[in-house]
Parts: C-alpha cells; sequence; structure tokens
C-alpha cells in the first residue's frame, strides 16, 4: 500500500540498521519525543534490533499522559453534570481520576460521547440546541488546528450551547525543560513528525544551537524512525547538533500556514502542569480572550478545580526518561492497563502501556535480522 | 474467593462481595457495568470467573468456560449446546446484517466443538416503533444464512421493549448439534508442536462495521467476513479427525483468540506477523484509527491447532472450501512462556501479543 509498505519494508530496514551498525564509536542515548514512535519502536522491536550503545529513551509526547489530573478532574465533573453532552476522543476515557474516569461518567448516566473529530461535536451541538456541548481539546500542536477550527465555526454558527475544555500542551517547551535539567542524559531528539507537520521545523532552531544537539523531525512507520535514529546518529558521530527533516514527505520548513494562522486567532500561550511532571513555563494553550465565551472553565466555573498528583505513581520520571516503565516498581503488579496507577499505563501510547503490552515478559525468541 | 459447604457443593455467596475481588477497579469504584465488559476482552473474561461463576456457584459447568458446552447424553453419543446474544449497530452493514450474523455467531460456536449443527432457537427483543420492513428483512435473512449452514431454526420468542429502551432490534440465537464420535476439540488438546493455521484475511468485519458506523471510508469498499465455519471445519475433520483445537475470531480479533488458548491450554504460541494475512483496506483503516488489525472483530474466520504430520492435508483442505480459500499456516505452538502469545515482526525482533481490555479506543492523533 502505498506510504504503508515502502515504510514497513525489512530490506530497507536491514540497510538502515547496517549504516547505523557502521556509524555508532560510542554509546549515545536519544529520545523520541512522542508517544506514536514509541509504540512503533515496541511493536517493530526496533530496539532489539540496535546496537547495545544505543540507547531509547522515551519522552512525553502522550498528550493523554501528560495531561494534568486537575484538568481529568474538570472533565469529569463537567461530564457528570445532567446538561451536558461530554464529547472526547477514545483515548481519554479510561485516564483515571482521582477516583473515577469518564467510562465510569458515562456507566452512571452522564452523556459521554466518542467523537473522531472535534467538528463532529460541533455538529451535536447544532442538532442538539437544548443541550450543553462540550468538547475535551486535549493534544499538542498536532490536534490544535481542528480544535481551533471548531471553536471558530461555533461562533460562526452563533452555537452558544458549545464550549471546549482546552488542555493544549506544546513539544519545544517540553524538549527546553528536558535539555536544562541537571539530570538529563539525552544526547539527541526525535521530533514529532505530526507536530512539525503544522507548526514546521522553525521553532527547533533556537534549541538545537543554544543545547548543540541533533533535532531529527521523525515519521512514525519503522523506516521513519530508523532514518531518524540513523540522521540523529550520524549527527552525534560529527559532532553536529542541527534540526533536520527526515519526514518530509509531511513536514516542510514553514509548517501549515493556513493552521497556523487559525491557531493565532484562537489560541495564546500559557503555563501549563504536565501529568508527572509539573509545570513548565510557556508550555501550553488556552482560547484567546476574543473566545473566552466558550472556554468550558469558565462557563462551567471549575477553573478553581485542582487535585494533587497520588505520589506513588513514577510517570513523571517515566516521561522524563529517568527511568524505563518496567524499572518501576508497581509495573505490570499494582500498575496494569486494567488497574492503572497513571496515564501512562492507560493510553495507546503511553509508554507504560507500550511496555505491558509488547515487553510484559522477556520475549525468548531469539532475535535475527529481517 | 468461593468456599466448599460441608455437602460439598459451593458457596455462591463470594457473588455479592465484590470488595473481595481479587482485582480492585480504583477507575470503577461506582462498581457499574461499562461497556467495556461486553468488549470480549479481559473486562468480560473477568465479568464470567468474578461474578458469573462464583454467583453461579454448584450449578455452574466445572469444565473450562468455552463458547460451546459439550454434554453426554445418557444413551451415548455428545451434543454441542450454545447460545449468544447479538446487539449490532447498524442492524445492516456492508456484507451482513444482524440476522446472519445470529445465525453463523452460533452455528460457528457449535462447529468450534467440533459439532454438526442441527437446530437453532431465536429469541428477538424488538423496540416498540421498529418498522416490520427492518423486522422482514432480518428474518429473510435468518432465514437464508440458517439454509446455507444447513440448519433448522426450530423454536423461538418474540418480546418487545418500550420506545427508547432498545436499539430497534436485539436477537438471541441458541443452537445444539451433535459432536461425532472421535472428535475431541478442546483448549486442553493444544501441543507444543502444533501448527497454527488461521482459516483467512482478517480484520474485516470490524472495519467494515466501524467504517459505516463512524462514517469513515478507507478508498476500498470493505464487505464483512460474516461466514458460516461449519463446511470449513467439516472438511478439516474429513482430513483429520484429530483437529486438536478449533477457535472463532470474533470481537477481540485473532489476538484475543490466541492469548485465550494460550492461557488456557497454558502453551506458549508464536507466529510469523508477516503470515497473517491482512486485507490493505482493514490495515489502511487501522493505520487510521491507530487500531491493531489483531484485535479487530472478525465473524467468518477460525484459527486452528493441529499436530504438525497433519499441517498440510488440513491447510489443503481449508483451502478447498470457499470459506477457508485464504487460509495460511502462521506459527507454532512452543513450550516456553507458556500463557504467552509472541509474534515475530517482519524485521526478525519479537513482541508480546496481548487482548485488548475492553473496548478497543480511537486514538488522538
Amino acid at each position: 500500500m502505498k506510504y504503508l509498505d515502502e515504510f514497513q519494508d525489512p530490506v530497507l530496514a536491514g540497510r538502515l540498521f547496517a549504516e547505523i551498525d557502521a556509524a555508532v564509536t560510542r554509546p549515545w542515548a536519544l529520545m523520541e519525543v512522542c508517544g506514536g514512535q514509541t509504540h512503533s519502536i515496541m511493536r517493530n522491536g526496533i530496539d532489539q534490533l540496535l546496537p547495545d550503545t544505543v540507547e531509547l529513551i522515551h519522552g512525553p509526547g502522550c498528550p493523554v499522559c501528560v495531561t494534568p489530573l486537575e484538568m481529568i478532574e474538570r472533565a469529569l465533573e463537567i461530564a457528570s453534570r445532567p446538561d451536558v453532552v461530554f464529547c472526547s476522543f477514545g483515548d481519554m476515557l479510561r485516564v483515571p481520576g482521582r477516583d473515577r474516569d469518564l467510562f465510569g461518567v458515562k456507566a452512571s448516566g452522564g452523556d459521554v460521547r466518542i467523537v473522531y473529530s472535534p467538528l463532529d461535536a460541533v455538529a451535536v451541538a447544532e442538532a442538539e440546541p437544548d443541550r450543553q456541548v462540550v468538547f475535551f481539546g486535549v493534544g499538542f500542536e498536532t490536534t490544535a488546528p481542528a480544535n481551533a477550527m471548531a471553536v471558530v465555526q461555533a461562533r460562526d454558527r452563533g452555537l452558544a450551547n458549545f464550549s471546549m475544555l482546552v488542555s493544549h500542551v506544546l513539544v519545544p517547551p517540553a524538549i527546553e525543560a528536558i535539555l536544562s535539567s541537571p539530570t538529563s542524559r539525552v544526547n539527541g531528539f526525535l521530533a514529532a513528525g505530526h507536530v512539525c507537520s503544522v507548526m514546521g521545523t522553525g521553532q527547533y532552531e533556537p534549541l538545537a544551537d543554544r543545547y548543540h544537539v541533533p533535532i531529527v523531525v521523525t515519521g512514525f512507520e519503522p523506516l521513519d524512525v530508523l532514518d531518524g535514529i540513523r540522521r540523529c546518529i550520524l549527527q552525534l558521530e560529527e559532532g553536529r547538533g542541527e534540526v533536520e527533516n527526515a519526514y518530509a514527505r509531511a513536514v516542510q520548513v514553514g509548517g501549515n500556514p493556513v493552521a497556523k494562522a487559525v491557531l493565532a486567532e484562537v489560541f495564546e500561550v500559557c503555563d501549563r502542569s504536565w501529568r508527572g511532571i509539573g509545570l513548565i513555563p510557556g508550555s501550553g494553550w488556552r482560547l484567546t480572550p476574543a473566545f473566552a465565551d466558550f472556554d468550558a472553565e469558565r462557563r462551567f466555573d471549575v477553573g478553581d478545580l485542582t487535585a494533587e498528583e497520588p505520589t506513588e505513581c513514577r510517570a513523571g520520571e517515566v516521561l522524563q526518561g529517568m527511568i524505563k516503565p518496567d524499572q518501576c516498581e508497581w509495573f505490570g503488579t499494582t500498575c496494569t492497563p486494567r488497574t492503572p496507577m497513571g496515564a501512562t499505563m492507560v493510553s495507546s501510547e503511553g509508554a507504560c502501556a507500550a511496555y505491558h503490552q509488547y515487553r510484559r515478559v522477556d520475549t525468548p525468541v531469539s532475535v535475527r535480522r529481517g | 474467593m468461593a468456599e466448599p459447604w460441608t455437602d460439598g457443593t459451593v458457596r455462591p455467596a463470594a457473588a455479592a462481595d465484590i470488595e473481595s475481588w481479587s482485582c480492585p477497579t480504583p477507575a470503577h469504584p461506582e462498581q457499574r457495568v461499562v461497556m467495556g465488559h461486553g468488549g470480549g476482552g479481559r473486562l468480560s473474561a473477568e465479568l464470567v470467573e468474578q461474578l458469573f461463576l462464583p454467583a453461579f456457584g454448584s450449578a455452574a459447568s466445572t469444565a473450562t468456560p468455552t463458547d460451546a458446552a459439550v454434554l453426554g447424553l445418557p444413551g451415548g453419543g455428545r451434543v454441542a449446546f450454545t447460545t449468544d446474544t447479538y446487539v449490532v449497530r447498524p442492524l445492516f452493514f456492508p456484507g451482513g446484517d444482524i440476522g446472519e450474523l445470529a445465525v453463523f455467531g452460533t452455528v460457528n460456536d457449535l462447529a468450534m466443538s467440533g459439532a454438526t449443527p442441527l437446530a437453532l432457537s431465536t429469541a428477538f427483543v424488538l423496540e416498540e416503533g421498529l418498522e416490520l420492513e427492518v423486522l422482514t428483512a432480518v428474518a429473510t435473512s435468518m432465514g437464508k444464512a440458517a439454509m446455507r449452514a444447513g440448519v433448522g431454526l426450530v423454536t423461538g420468542d418474540t418480546k418487545v421493549v418500550e420506545r427508547g429502551h432498545g436499539d430497534g432490534l436485539y436477537v438471541n440465537t441458541a443452537g445444539i448439534g451433535v459432536v461425532p464420535d472421535g472428535v475431541d476439540i478442546r483448549p486442553g488438546r493444544a501441543t507444543p508442536g502444533d501448527v497454527v493455521l488461521v482459516s483467512g484475511p482478517i480484520g474485516m468485519h470490524g472495519i467494515a462495521v466501524l467504517s459505516l458506523r463512524e462514517g469513515l471510508e478507507f478508498g476500498t469498499e470493505l464487505q464483512s467476513d460474516t461466514a458460516p465455519l461449519n463446511a470449513l471445519v467439516a472438511a478439516m475433520l474429513a482430513v483429520d479427525r484429530d483437529v486438536h483445537v478449533l477457535r472463532d475470531l470474533t470481537r477481540g480479533g485473532l489476538a484475543t483468540s490466541l492469548c485465550e488458548l494460550a492461557d488456557t491450554a497454558c502453551i506458549g504460541v508464536e507466529f510469523e506477523e508477516a503470515s497473517v494475512p491482512v486485507p490493505e483496506a482493514v490495515r489502511a483503516g487501522c493505520g487510521f484509527l491507530g487500531l491493531d488489525p489483531l484485535h479487530v472483530a472478525n465473524e467468518g474466520k477460525l484459527v486452528t491447532f493441529v499436530h504438525p504430520e497433519r499441517a498440510d492435508e488440513v491447510l489443503e483442505a481449508m483451502r478447498s472450501t470457499p470459506e477457508g480459500a485464504g487460509s495460511e499456516v502462521i506459527g507454532r505452538v512452543v513450550e516456553d512462556h507458556p500463557g504467552v502469545v509472541v509474534a515475530r515482526t517482519r524485521f526478525g525482533s519479537t513482541r508480546v501479543v496481548d487482548r485488548p481490555l475492553g473496548e478497543q479506543l480511537p486514538r488522538i492523533c
């Protein structure tokens, strides 16, 4: 299949592995920023096939995982109201709040609906004018344009019963937070391709310059990931620290100007807490004052609702690349997808869920190259 | 946990004591049924093991729960007995409808014990206001499906619920069949060395239904694979009466079937990912929605474990039938890692294959 088969070809993968083998002269630790990349790595066993000297650290790029507990609590509070239709991407329904999740709210009679696009939620608002329709606007820069467009459409259609609970997060400040941490071991980054298809690559130039670190914009299919790793290793071995685009079929330097225009109209930068990590300055987006009427936090007066993160869960260390999921004492015993202690075990893109799904036991089968 | 009474029966009281469940659920403290309990994954299994079986006490079968129970008759011979309820939405989808599913699903549950299906019951729960035209279409489809599968629809029941209390139409079917002498098909017969075969391309039903339900299109018109598997099983038994294990692939997909078998039989399964047939439209749909084809529902496929010396004959017999034309050998039963299914990727690495927890959730990005 076009754009799938080519990027899963075992023969081409073998060549990339060989190039990586030939290039590596000493240990390197690379962080793949996006949870989609983590899953691709684990599902395809890419880490098993790399030289032992190349370590992959799994980054914080899973929107479900980093949505702060207080935002989950606000969602649960709003979704429980009898006049509300609460629309969300499916991933968010199983994320544990303090003592329940959105599935639980649904089972208790809340009108919680899975949608595939925020525009579906706008359509619900139009079809059911007597109900308050709230969309849970989570995600990185990738999902933000569609969310922004939904708010614009709601305004243009005069849908006073539509609002959005916004919990957007931004990748570059998170990379900077990791780079500036004294405990960081990361030598190079695989940046999230989909984020860059919206925002372009320009935001990463100052980071690469300031920290002299390779940042390779990388896709999600196995060969995309391998090529990203190869380019990152080559930069490190040659002493370079540059922004490089390994996902040129989707990413342009300037990003998507139409999407960026609507983002600038609808959202403004704000400080944001990341679940398990804490507050990262300037790392989020909220609605601009012009769209304040569509802000669900204001409409339902839940902005003051706060929640303490449970102290036992070590998701924060996982999200910052300080430990691997299976190095956590709760992994696979107390904490499983069935009984998650943190969102990293819930989301299909969470690093803990990926380890649990694909590496729960040491697979005893000998590894051989394609 | 259930404790024996002095009279030897099992005390069912544990069923009411939800607090004592071995796996508390912090995410669902209100202890209600959630959609995932019907998803065919881990949550469904927990409901059976931790609620139904303790509650039923000594009335429950002591045998491992399977899709069909095989019962010995007083005068000799064995019958297979099964039931299933169908709540699919939409009622009509590309390549099938709820009526056809209700017949084939129950026929297939019987066939998986090696039984020759004899007769089915049909019970309808109808929602007030349902158009008779719709009911006629479903009933007609059931008649055709029963004729294709060679079973009779011999008894039934109809109930009507108030408008708003049902999704138009639910169907329950129960079925009985006769298990031929010498046939012994059950998970416990899985033996290290057995060859694992799948009867054709996977994931078609799930993606066909999902694409229609959510208004998603993936370029190719995909039909559900809804089909009766009794003729396929008969063809397999004709060349190898000693088939060890059969399991139809339903809601949780190939991964769930293999995991359940590995778990129940306490054996390991290894398969080559590249050997599993996945249609292009299924791959596209799964790629788009972030789903794993191994987890997507099927309605006309089975997986079987057979003795390695009989594998070629069985494969040939499977391919000679319309329902098994796309059959492939995908892997082996192994002694290592009991209870765990391992896939070898096309790159030569390996990974554990797990069953989905409950419902599969389309991802954010």
